[in-house]
């Protein structure tokens, strides 16, 4: 057992779990860290602001499915952590962040950079630590990332003040954790399994509901074969997007808020959902009394407290998505449901994602529909938030698990620029677009820095309307068109990029579309476009807050009442 | 409806903020909290006392279990358990009326644990309802302080033996 510095045994561990990157920002507290790092077989990326490692770290975890670490100094480095260890909270993303803190003699004293990130990190991580003494530091970096990745995935934050990390103890790595208190349960209960099997087995019109917890736990083969053999149509959440190939006849894509209107008549009508790694979040749900009013509810979910939290379950299975479908599936009859899938195929006809095209301006749909075509399955999207997220999962068809990767819980503007970082690091081979607004791009914009400085070659593309647009469409829809705050200064991003040593391109004709994208995905090297939309142009279908799901506003309706409003005038 | 959980969690720093700051956060209502170490030091016994219906109970008790530091939630079984609450009251107390508080405090089986010149404290120790009771009377002399531990609770051990062979 050789003696090690904290710090050496901070890397010692790191390199044990196999850690190949971190994203992260010094500070006084970390140097000894640093120092160490400096000389370790693990890259650093040196972020512009520790939000952005935060979120790098998040998107190297959703897209590679491996553990995402960040670290930052103590202070004001510590709180900058937070928005993006709430946004991994919130979509249970595996990270890892380790923080710099003041010595153990003066913590308590307001001393200098001293913050409680561990009181602060609380409500937005799946558990945290502080490391008081040397000798427990690799045995809590092992805890950390247990914690992690089984389970219901989350971030941890593990805060290690400076003195332990330039104090000295013997360095051993223990094989195993011993957490009496923290026992996931894998497997479901069998019993429970043959009952919702029944239950599919006799339903008329089931809908399979999957989110985020099919492809946290790989499932997504398995409830491709379980939707194939039972013939049942499938919808996701945001977070499931990639979970089930949306090309194939049985996909109804997303449902909720800007979910497909076939989505959210097929719930409706539904007379069993089959809710697999879901949560039934109310951008999902609606309005809870009317949704899913004839449908009896499986969920499949490896958090017991899911259970029953926002809707009533009557068939529980508590398991890791995987495992469970595993045992579901033989016994799921296959049933042609003719009727059912008559019924859902008339829904997509009459009532498709739609807009209207526009040979001059620049729809944000057009765009992504030609991105879908001009790009090939090993495109990885990510998003900001607001208006262009939603674009993106309507109009972009995702056929694989971790190929969409976007703040689905908190919603967090900013979050995409970074987040693209960490997802291309984690697929250098891959092809990483960032799909941003132009008031969310300016959250974080600070990372073209890290971007051009390591030449990642993510291509972003600002969907650029000039406003805040998400909510400039609720003030015109709900507020009387009364744009309180909402309308955007811009610089020039062209410029701006420029300055960062980063190719750019500006378009604001359909004519030039295709041109652009293609150009675009051709060049080998960070690029940025910078797309000017209409104003006005807002996403629908649209279930307006507390309304029930299955009813939407959509485009046309929208367009008609606009027109009776004008002959009345 | 009021509820009485018994949460052993890991005897660490952190552990009490992590619990309360579950409550609060997911807006749950409690009413007491108690944390001492158990018969195992590395462990403490909570005594949580919250208000809730059936389904918040359920979430209250699933999300205490998501954390780390919590061991073992047991509800205990209002009809089958033994409850405690302390209460030390300072009461207005001339020399005139010591022996009628004195009577008061002997039929509720307190005890006085000081005196002073126009003061007289008692400790009290029982279930909530009790104690309630007491206070009530001692407002009657006028109380200047009370401090109450909130509730801390056990459930009873189900011995068929013991209860024949007494």
């Amino acid at each position: 057992m050789p003696i090690h510095s904290g710090a050496r045994i901070f890397v010692e561990s790191l390199l044990r779990e196999k850690v190949e990157v971190v994203f992260g920002y010094p500070g006084g507290k970390v140097i000894p860290l640093y120092d160490e790092l400096y000389d370790a077989p693990i890259k650093h990326i040196l972020v512009r602001h520790e939000q952005g490692a935060a979120h790098a770290a998040d998107g190297y975890a959703r897209s590679t499915g491996k553990v995402g670490v960040c670290i930052a100094t103590s202070g004001p480095g510590a709180t900058n952590l937070v928005t993006g260890l709430a946004t991994a909270y919130m979509d249970s993303v595996p990270v890892v962040a380790f923080t710099g803190q003041a010595p153990t003699s003066l913590i308590g004293t307001d001393s200098f950079q001293e913050i409680d990130i561990r009181g602060i990190t609380l409500p937005v991580t799946k558990h945290n630590y502080m490391v008081t003494n040397v000798k427990d530091l690799a045995k809590t970096i092992k805890e950390a990332f247990y914690i992690a990745r089984t389970g219901r995935p989350g971030p941890v934050l593990v805060d290690l003040p400076v003195d332990v990390l330039k104090s000295h103890a013997d360095f051993m790595y223990p094989q195993s954790v011993n957490l009496p208190g923290y026992q996931p349960t894998y497997e479901g209960n069998y019993m429970q399994i043959k009952l919702a099997a029944e239950a599919i087995n006799t339903s008329q019109r089931p809908v399979i509901f999957a989110g985020g917890g099919v492809i946290n736990s790989n499932a997504s083969e398995e409830l491709t074969n379980m939707a194939i053999k039972g013939r049942i149509p499938v919808v996701t959440s945001l977070m499931g997007l990639g979970a089930f190939p949306e090309d194939h006849e049985l996909s109804l894509k997303m449902l909720g808020m800007h979910g497909t209107m076939y989505a959210n008549y097929a719930i409706s009508e539904a007379d069993l959902i089959i809710g697999i790694g879901v949560r039934f979040d109310d951008r999902v749900t609606g309005k809870l009394e009317t949704f899913a009013p004839y449908a009896k509810i499986i969920h499949i979910d490896i958090d017991p407290a899911e259970v029953n939290k926002n809707v009533k379950v009557d068939i529980p299975i508590v398991g890791n998505a995987k495992n469970v479908l595993d045992k579901l599936i033989p016994l799921i009859k296959a049933i042609e449901r003719k009727e059912w899938l008559e019924k859902i195929k008339e829904w997509k006809r009459r009532f498709p994602l739609n807009y209207e095209y526009d040979d001059n301006n620049i729809k944000p749909q057009y765009l992504i529909e030609k991105l879908d075509e001009l790009t090939d399955e090993n495109t990885l999207i990510v998003t900001e938030v607001g208006q262009n997220q939603m674009w993106a999962a309507q109009y972009f068809h995702f056929s694989k698990p971790r190929s969409f990767i976007t703040s689905g819980g908190l919603g967090t503007m900013g979050y995409g620029l970074p987040a693209s970082m960490g997802v291309q690091v984690g697929n250098p081979n891959k092809t990483v677009i960032n799909i941003s607004g132009d008031g969310s791009f300016q959250m974080n914009l600070q990372e073209l820095a890290t971007i051009s400085s390591n030449r990642l070659p993510v291509k972003i593309i600002i969907l650029n309307n000039g406003t805040l647009g998400m909510v400039r469409q609720w003030q015109e829809l709900f507020f009387d068109e009364r744009y309180s705050g909402t309308i955007l200064e811009n610089p020039d991003f062209v410029k701006l990029a420029q300055a960062y040593g980063i190719k750019s391109l500006r378009i604001d004709q359909t004519n030039d579309v295709e041109m652009a994208l293609k150009e675009v995905l051709n060049y080998d090297g960070p690029v940025l476009l910078d797309v000017i939309i209409p104003q006005d142009e807002n996403v629908f279908p649209m279930v307006p807050e507390g309304a029930s799901i299955n009813e939407m506003l959509e485009l046309k309706k929208k367009k008609r009442e606009k027109e009776k409003q004008g002959e009345v005038a | 409806m009021r509820h009485i959980l018994s949460v052993t969690v890991n005897n660490q720093p952190a552990v009490l903020a992590r619990i309360s700051g579950l409550f609060s956060r997911r807006n749950f209502n409690i009413l007491s909290l108690n944390v001492g170490e158990t018969e195992l030091p590395e462990y403490s016994r909570m005594t949580i006392v919250v208000e809730a219906n059936t389904d918040t109970l359920e979430q209250v008790k699933k999300q205490l279990y998501k954390l780390i530091d919590v061991i073992k939630i047991t509800e205990l079984n209002q009809s089958n358990m033994i409850e405690r609450d302390m209460a030390i009251i300072k009461v207005n107390c001339g020399k005139n009326q010591r022996s009628q508080v004195i009577q008061v405090v002997d039929v509720f089986r307190g005890k006085v644990v000081d005196f002073s010149l126009d003061t007289i404290t008692v400790e009290i120790t029982g279930d909530e309802n009790k104690i309630n009771a007491f206070i009530e009377i001692m407002k009657d002399f006028g109380i200047k302080e009370v401090v109450r531990t909130g509730i801390v609770a056990i459930d009873r051990e189900m011995n068929n033996n013991v209860l024949t062979n007494s």
